[in-house]
């Protein structure tokens, strides 16, 4: 199992190199979809070069990077393509033991429903088998490694790729079962770019899952695993704050980054929602809208943990996917990200309803981001509401992939429960609807 | 502008009643300055009663401009009666009065590319003492709003110019006194102001009504700290640059409403002296009109015991009459201005009128008339010029026509302009509205030293500029600054300001190179004709440039041997000041037609996001059970009143 996977480790870094030492670099670099404000690698550079010149990076408005990624750069500039690439090897290899862990653990509890004869006959059919499951966490590590998003992304030397192997790492942490490691990579990727905090949710449901303590609020050993989880991720956020305080001897990045990501003052076009609404938004609805699209993206780790408690690994993928929808500044390498976990979900394409026009939606987008950007931008012959059109699109279809998934996943579950041929109560053939 | 809009009105009101006054009154002097022929066969009875009324208006006027800052200055009152006290005792204590000290000059320069440069200077010297915050209340050159100002703000120095067009070095040589294109205020503050930013504000609010211009606009998003380029020119070494503010308006459009306000400042106005050739339809038909206000604290004499104020107004002026003149090259005062002098401000000791002759010494370029005996030597911006001198003091200078029509006829159109030894130019490179590149050129002519210039970019936060892109190179190399001081912006708040200090080599061009990414504003931050473009101040230059007195190494002629082997220290550098083009940037802009569209575009997709994901969320599968029919339910419910079973 090794040997195609590093197979696909050398084709990814080939490729990778290659880009790298092609004139397509400095194109890449400066698209719009691939880096945003808060993770261009110019900017992580101007922040290298004020600081050089004394100049604190955070005294202006260039710099969004958090200290830590200066303290990293400080000594990797000149590897910068190193490391990067690197970064996306780890992410890789991180989502493929990960998978092959959670993989194995939906294969026992599928033999623990089949030997209790929990599940209905005639959803036998549903049963995956591990022949199936043999490949799919190679698939995961090569949708992520050769996924065009993943390999523009690190091509343009965005941060995004390692903001991705820090929330893999603490994916793989997860599952197997280290919650000390999971709450520090969780708060790292936290202090990175505040979105991953509701990942806390699934990691805490899962980890809860996996040492058979039920989620109910009357039992003392939930509040006090509670109470452990909590208290390692905030006790390494706070360390790794302070540590970031003492680097550069000033509270100047908090604002500068998590106040740049929660006001959204760059209005930058990218993929995202954020920057042609509030661009042309009034002015005084900005901070009600500010807010209603900033807790849009929180809320939903409520409502999804209470349906997803069983199921906390897709729970991680939902919450992957609605912080790269609804971030303040998304690129392809957030998108990437909770691709990579689509071959984890192949049981699912029999319900799936319309994933041919979301990919195909989806694929004609990426393919116009670049051609209406040119007419606006270059030829003057478009104007912003036709790149505007296209994200609105493209988010729409993100959208409709995300649900879809979802409905088929619970349709799934439903019909593991209930038998797979549902019959009326007349026993004519029955339709599922959602009521 | 739309920004005059918020000059007050009561200053409005006072200045259209003021202009009525005076122009009542001076109806009979502006209809002979109108016309020189009436002039010349006036008596001399008629001239002195000229005289007399261009006095008396110029009583009025200062007794009228105080009550423009009634609402400031309640305490006042009592010194404002003083100062109204009947006119003559007022001109006839001029003399009594050596406090202050007015001075008028103009030097004309003819240009090589056939234009004329006109320049104007005003000064007045007032030793009084605003610094030590006791009440200054008695006025009398000095014009009263510009001495109320000064102490309220704690004004250590002030400078400001308005300038339409843009100097062309490589033509016109270098100016006396160098300004920007548009409107540019630098102001010292006394270190005794604790909420420098906040003064600022207020008095940038109060020049815009003084100028009627709009300084209003200036705020923190376009006014810079510079820690090198401007120091004061006055006395005191206070140099920490936290009271020191910057600001230009490179699109500030200078008009006759900007003159207005600037003529009353002077003494006589504009009824008297050099003042009264300044006619706003001939100043504005110009290629190049700047207009500036100096205020500075100097020495009173040598050993410096006393300060005094010294406020100098600056009017420049090119007038391109090669053009106008159908290819004749003549120019003459009333060709210029369409007036003649007839007399000097009687309120001035000393008004004169220079005319550079330096490249005529034999007359065989020109002729000018009337001729004077009169010369004077200067170095000016290190350059021996030669000057013809009119002092209208002087009864005889006006000759027996009793006015003074200066005239020049070219013989000949041969000769070179010394080419100024610094010379920069500025352009904005690469296409699209994503990024872009500044590119700064500066040329040292010098053809064997090289000397240090001091560039100041002040940049708007809307383009991003990247400092690790800064190159700087001459003849090919890297030029590495010696000193780079570096203050990058914040959106909506404060612009980038990057100041350097470079070596520029001999005989070279120095390029500095920096990239900047284009930022998308919000619909309400865009001028209202954004296509427009977006304007960038002028880059300063500062520098000691060698003099061209200096460089002139076998000068043998004049001076004797022993003198001439070192270099004379004072002569040798001199400083320069110049202003690059201001540059035009466009911005990518939204579409400004459909903010409800994209709110409400946006919304919907947020809401299919939502909706989808809520509907997933509340709600369960279930089997699909067939609605009955309608008449099969009212059937049932029919059925159910008889008491029958119902239909499946």
């Amino acid at each position: 199992m090794a040997a195609p996977l590093t197979v696909v480790l050398i084709v990814a870094v080939t490729v990778r190199a290659c880009l790298f030492r092609s004139s397509l670099a400095d194109l890449i670099a400066e698209r719009v979809e691939v880096v945003s404000p808060l993770n261009a690698w110019k900017r992580v550079v101007e922040g290298l070069a004020l600081l050089d010149l004394g100049v604190s990076p955070y005294s202006g408005d260039v710099f969004h990077e958090t200290p830590l990624i200066i303290y990293l750069f400080h000594f990797l500039v000149d590897y910068a393509e190193i490391t990067f690439m690197l970064a996306d090897v780890i992410t890789a290899v991180a989502l493929y033991y990960a998978v092959q862990d959670y993989n194995t653990q939906v294969l026992r509890q599928q033999k623990f429903a089949l030997e209790a004869e929990r599940l209905p006959l005639d959803s036998l059919e549903l049963i995956r088998s591990p022949r199936q499951m043999y490949y799919i966490p190679l698939k995961v590590a090569m949708v992520y490694l050769l996924n065009p998003f993943t390999v523009l992304s690190c091509v343009a030397k965005s941060t995004c790729g390692l903001n991705n192997a820090i929330v893999a790492l603490f994916i793989l942490s997860t599952i197997k079962k280290n919650a000390l490691l999971s709450a520090i990579f969780l708060a790292l990727s936290t202090y990175q770019s505040i979105y991953p905090v509701t990942l806390c949710a699934p990691a805490v449901l899962y980890l809860l899952q996996r040492q058979y303590i039920p989620v109910n609020v009357r039992w003392a050993s939930f509040w006090w695993f509670l109470l452990q989880y909590a208290f390692m991720y905030l006790g390494s956020l706070f360390v790794i704050i302070c540590l970031s305080f003492f680097l550069l001897g000033s509270w100047d990045y908090l604002p500068s980054v998590y106040g740049f990501i929660l006001s959204v003052p760059d209005l930058t076009p990218n993929i995202g929602l954020f920057w042609y609404f509030f661009a042309e938004m009034f002015e005084h609805f900005r901070l009600f809208f500010l807010c209603v699209f900033q807790i849009n993206v929180f809320f939903y780790t409520i409502p999804l943990s209470i349906k997803l408690k069983e199921h906390p690994v897709f729970l991680i993928f939902m919450q992957l996917a609605v912080i790269s929808i609804f971030k303040s500044y998304p690129t392809v390498g957030d998108i990437a990200l909770y691709m990579s976990f689509l071959p984890v979900w192949s049981h699912l394409h029999r319900f799936l309803r319309n994933i041919f026009l979301v990919s195909c939606v989806l694929l004609a987008c990426s393919a116009l981001f670049p051609v209406l950007w040119h007419l606006w931008i270059y030829s003057g012959s478009a104007n912003s509401n036709f790149y505007y059109a296209i994200t609105l699109l493209f988010n729409v279809a993100q959208i409709l992939l995300v649900s879809d998934y979802f409905y088929a996943f619970l349709r799934r579950e439903h019909h593991l429960t209930y038998g797979l041929y549902l019959k009326r109560k007349d026993g004519s053939e029955a339709t599922l609807v959602l009521k | 502008m739309a920004a005059r809009r918020n000059i007050p009105v009561g200053l409005l009101f006072i200045l259209c009643s003021l202009t009525f006054l005076i122009a009542t009154n001076t109806h009979e002097t502006t209809s002979t300055s109108e016309h020189p022929d009436k002039a010349v066969n006036l008596p001399e009875k008629s001239t002195e009663t000229g005289g007399q009324t261009t006095e008396q208006p110029a009583v009025e006027e200062r007794q009228w401009e105080p009550t423009e800052f009634q609402e400031e200055t309640v305490n006042d009152a009592a010194a404002e009666k003083q100062d109204a006290t009947p006119p003559e005792t007022t001109t006839t204590s001029a003399g009594a009065h050596p406090k202050d000290d007015f001075q008028e000059e103009l030097v004309i320069r003819p240009l090589q590319s056939g234009d004329v440069y006109a320049s104007f200077q005003f000064r007045t010297l007032w030793e009084t003492d605003f610094m030590k915050g006791n009440k200054v209340s008695h006025y009398r050159l000095f014009p009263k709003s510009l001495g109320q100002v000064i102490s309220k703000f704690s004004v250590r120095e002030l400078h400001i110019s308005f300038t339409q067009g843009y100097w062309r070095t490589m033509q016109w040589g270098q100016p006396f006194m160098p300004s920007p294109p548009g409107a540019e205020l630098w102001v010292w503050f006394q270190d005794s102001v604790t909420d420098v930013d906040g003064t600022w504000k207020e008095l940038t609010n109060v020049l815009s009504g003084i100028f009627c211009a709009s300084l209003n606009f200036i705020d923190s998003t376009n006014t810079v700290q510079p820690s090198a380029s401007f120091k004061p020119l006055g006395i005191g070494n206070v140099t920490d640059h936290r009271f020191l503010r910057y600001a230009t308006l490179p699109r500030e459009i200078v008009c006759t409403e900007n003159l207005t306000p600037w003529k009353k400042l002077l003494p006589c106005g504009s009824k008297a002296g050099l003042a009264v050739l300044m006619k706003s339809e001939k100043l504005f038909h110009s290629s190049f009109h700047s207009q500036a206000v100096h205020i500075r604290p100097v020495c009173q004499d040598s050993e410096c015991t006393t300060t005094s104020w010294e406020l100098r107004q600056t009017l420049n002026v090119v007038f391109d009459l090669h053009t106008s003149g159908q290819g004749k090259r003549e120019w003459s005062l009333f060709k210029m201005f369409s007036r003649t002098l007839t007399e000097a401000c009687p309120l001035a000791s000393s008004s004169k009128i220079y005319i550079d002759i330096t490249d005529n010494p034999q007359g065989e370029q020109f002729e000018l008339t009337p001729a004077t005996h009169l010369l004077s030597q200067a170095v000016v911006l290190g350059d021996r010029r030669t000057f013809s001198v009119y002092d209208l003091t002087e009864a005889n200078t006006f000759g027996s026509m009793r006015s003074l029509n200066l005239l020049i006829r070219w013989k000949s159109s041969e000769g070179d302009m010394l080419r100024p030894l610094l010379h920069a130019e500025r352009y904005v490179a690469g296409y699209g509205l994503q990024t872009g590149e500044i590119h700064t050129l500066m040329y040292n002519y010098h053809p064997f030293r090289s000397f240090p210039i001091l560039l100041l970019d002040s940049v708007p936060w809307y383009l991003r500029l990247y400092i690790h892109t800064l190159t700087v190179t001459s003849k090919g190399k890297d030029n590495k600054p010696s000193y780079i001081h570096y203050q990058p912006s914040k959106d909506r708040v404060r612009p980038h300001l990057l100041e350097m200090l470079v070596q520029l080599p001999p005989n070279s061009v120095t390029e500095v190179t920096v990239q900047f990414e284009r930022a998308l504003l919000k619909w309400t931050e865009y001028t209202p004709d954004p296509n427009h473009g977006f304007y960038v101040g002028s880059s300063v230059i500062s520098a000691l440039v060698p003099s061209m007195v200096a460089m002139d190494t076998n000068n043998t002629k004049e001076r004797p041997l022993f003198s001439s082997f070192f270099p004379c220290k004072e002569e040798s550098s001199y400083f320069v000041r110049i202003y690059t083009e201001p540059l035009l940037v466009n911005l990518p802009t939204p579409d400004f037609s459909m903010p409800y569209n994209v709110i409400c575009l946006t919304c919907t997709v947020v809401a299919v996001g939502y909706g989808s994901l809520y509907n997933l969320l509340t709600r369960s599968f279930q089997i699909e059970e067939p609605n009955p029919r309608l008449a099969k339910r009212i059937a049932n419910v029919i059925r159910r009143l008889r008491g029958v079973p119902p239909l499946a």
